[in-house]
């Protein structure tokens, strides 16, 4: 199959890049960019561990074809840190001890992104909600939750 | 996973694509059931026809007291409308409850109908809203009620050359309720075990009309004709709700599948049933 040049923002920068038609947006940014941030997991739209945000919007990248993203913004994990500082999120994360392997981490603060770029101030419901779509298999659920929390404090206090 | 990829620049010339009548063409929505076809080598493509480009069948409308919705438009889309809370509440309670906030983003309304799966969660509450569904070839246009849609497990009567281009339905008036309550595995990222969706009109407390559907009980939704029948005319006290959830467990006669047994599901679609009247009593 003949390869497609694909057009879009990643994480702030425009970029060119080529794909096989049938590549997921998944495949283009771990083997193609080499943002590895974003994790593959069940592939099939069910764990989140491949969460990112397009036009704003935490969507599944396994479920979404490379070409489908021409044109449009795309915010992965790595696009988050400014530089060498991480964001609010990031650092409550750690703070809170909300890692415990850490696979399904990228995905779980790119589904808190989405919430709090909308939502500053979420009930535990709404956070829970927001996370519905992302697993954690090491059953860490709370400290997330309470890391979310903590994050939304900070970032309506700044 | 190997296909080509071809982006539709127009609805003319969708329907132009899909009257050369290519058997390894299909039409790639949102993808949250077709990418997965693919993955588990269910279906294996040539060509995937991208519509998410094409206007005519985006946007939520209302005008002449009929809501108009595009294809494309999504269970988050759906869930979060304001228009759609008010007038079309069992919709927005279905479509919240699909799948996950990132499947909700993804998934379309249009997507959910033809791929006809009897536990579709937004088809009962379709069909207890009165929908038509409208479909589009290069020869014309038909519009078909939602209950002579779908013919069987994910069966339904679309054409190869045909495009489902919008839903539309009557809103919900000042008198009428409705609801849409599901039971599944767990709260997201599970398919319906079994769900209830009703639309009533009450009038000083009294039920003048109901529409009463259950899915993933059969092969394809179902009315619940008796339990209609007996509800009708009768005010929501609590024995008149029990034995209308009684009524309706026997009506449902499910099916028996990997997810749940018949008699569960039976009891449940009762249960279901009460839970969403009781509330309006």
């Amino acid at each position: 199959m003949e390869e497609i040049t694909v057009q879009f923002m990643l994480n702030g920068k425009a970029v060119r890049v080529e794909t096989p038609p049938a590549f997921t947006l998944l495949r283009l940014l771990r083997e193609r960019l080499g943002l590895t941030g974003t994790k593959p997991g069940c592939e099939r739209g069910e764990c989140g561990a491949c969460t990112v945000l397009l036009d704003g919007e935490p969507v599944n990248s396994c479920l979404i074809l490379a070409p489908q993203v021409e044109g449009r913004e795309v915010l992965t994990i790595e696009g988050l840190a400014d530089g060498d500082k991480l964001n609010p999120i990031q650092e409550a994360f750690i703070e809170k001890s909300a890692v415990q392997c850490g696979y399904c981490i990228p995905g779980m603060i790119m589904s808190a992104t989405a919430l709090l770029d909308t939502n500053p101030e979420p009930s535990r419901d709404e956070i829970k909600t927001a996370i519905s779509g992302n697993l954690c298999r090491c059953t860490g659920y709370t400290k997330i939750i309470r890391a979310i929390e903590v994050a939304a404090e900070r970032i309506r206090k700044r | 996973m190997k296909f080509n990829y071809r982006r539709a620049g127009s609805l003319k010339e969708a329907l132009e694509i899909l009257s050369e009548g290519d058997e390894s063409l299909k039409i790639l929505a949102g993808g949250t059931d077709l990418l997965v076809m693919i993955q588990d080598k269910l279906i294996s493509p040539g060509v995937l026809l991208d519509i998410n480009g094409l206007e005519e069948l985006k946007g939520i409308e209302e005008s002449n007291g009929r809501i108009r919705l595009g294809a494309l438009v999504s269970h988050g889309q759906i869930a979060a409308d304001k228009l759609l809370r008010e007038k079309a509440l069992p919709l927005v309670e279905s479509c919240g409850e699909v799948g996950s906030p990132q499947i909700r983003n993804r998934g379309t309304i249009g997507g959910n109908l033809v791929m006809a799966s009897p536990s579709g969660d937004s088809i009962p509450a379709l069909y207890v809203l009165g929908a038509e569904v409208s479909l589009k070839s290069r020869d014309g246009e038909r519009v078909i009620p939602i209950e002579d849609f779908f013919t069987g497990v994910k069966k339904c009567v679309i054409r190869p050359d045909e495009l489902l281009i919008s839903i539309t339905f009557p809103a919900l008036g000042p008198d009428d309720r409705g609801f849409f309550k599901k039971l599944g595995q767990r709260k997201a990222l599970a398919i319906s075990k079994v769900s209830t969706a009703a639309v009533l009109t009450l009038r000083a407390g009294v039920v003048v009309s109901i529409r009463i559907a259950l899915g993933a009980v059969g092969t394809t939704v179902l009315r619940a004709p008796r339990t209609e029948a007996f509800l009708t005319g009768k005010s929501l006290a609590p024995e008149v709700i029990t034995e209308a959830a009684r009524l309706c467990a026997e009506e449902s006669r499910a099916i028996t599948d990997i997810r749940s047994t018949g008699a569960y599901r039976d009891e449940m679609a009762g249960l279901l049933l009460a839970r969403g009247l009781e509330k309006l009593a």
